[in-house]
């Protein structure tokens, strides 16, 4: 995985803690989940740029339009999330958003592997 | 649980813990309908097993999302059960005849490519559904 994928992931881990220690707790998620989520996304976008660039580069064995495809998965599946948790203000609506973060490392290495083929 | 004292059938399968399963669904019909997408369009006489269950089983799952998001209990329960049947007999399939299956689904070796999360989806998909209903 890249380094910005790495840093992410890791964020998304410490998201996910956070998110899950809100849910035993049953307390809302505040400032800093949403601050934490934004840098999040702000990450994600720049993947998503980067991820083109190589992309429409030299990309020899990539199958372009599944990369493309997990590239913009990764970038709109957080905001997908809490647009989708914000109608269920109770533990329930923090568990998407904990579902979503979870999910994006796993995209990640879908990304890696379709890169992985690249000669 | 406080969200089912409306009275309303209407969207009840689709609020509390509702809410996280059709979000899971959800990630689900857009995975199974951009994978099989791909690969019909673009290399579908490779493995046309394989491909045309993906389609099927993105097709279940788009209408097992609409349904639980929007409370349909019985087109619910006929989406989840049909994903039941298919993630047991594509699982089972697929290990024993392997040479038909070039490529993986969504439901190939149950599911293992994704985490086993579509064969326990239906079981808690069914769970859901039937406990709102008594």
């Amino acid at each position: 995985m890249t380094t910005l994928q790495i840093g992410l992931s890791v964020l998304c881990l410490l998201a996910a803690v956070q998110l899950g220690v809100l849910i035993a707790r049953d307390v809302r998620p505040g400032r800093i989940t949403y601050a934490g989520l934004a840098l999040l996304e702000a990450g994600l976008v720049a993947q998503l740029v980067v991820g083109l660039a190589m992309v429409f580069d030299d990309h020899r064995g990539v199958s372009v339009a599944s990369y493309v495809g997990y590239l913009l998965a990764a970038m709109v599946i957080v905001p997908l999330a809490a647009g989708w948790a914000w109608a269920e203000r109770t533990r329930s609506g923090t568990a998407v958003l904990l579902v979503g973060v979870l999910v994006v490392p796993f995209l990640f290495v879908r990304l890696h592997d379709i890169w992985a083929a690249h000669v | 649980m406080s969200e089912r004292t409306s009275g309303s059938a209407f969207g009840s399968t689709g609020v509390g813990f509702g809410r996280v399963l059709v979000f899971v669904y959800g990630i689900f019909a857009l995975s199974a309908t951009g994978r099989s997408t791909v690969q019909l369009a673009t290399k579908a006489p490779e493995a046309p097993v394989p491909y045309a269950l993906s389609a099927f089983a993105a097709v279940v799952y788009v209408v097992a999302t609409w349904a639980l998001a929007t409370g349909r209990r019985a087109l619910a329960l006929a989406a989840v059960g049909i994903e039941l049947v298919g993630v047991l007999v594509v699982g089972v399939v697929s290990v024993i005849w392997s040479e038909h299956f070039e490529d993986a689904t969504v439901w190939s070796d149950f599911g293992s490519g994704y985490g086993y999360v579509p064969l326990v989806l239906p079981v808690v998909g069914l769970w859901w559904v039937l406990r709102g209903s008594r």
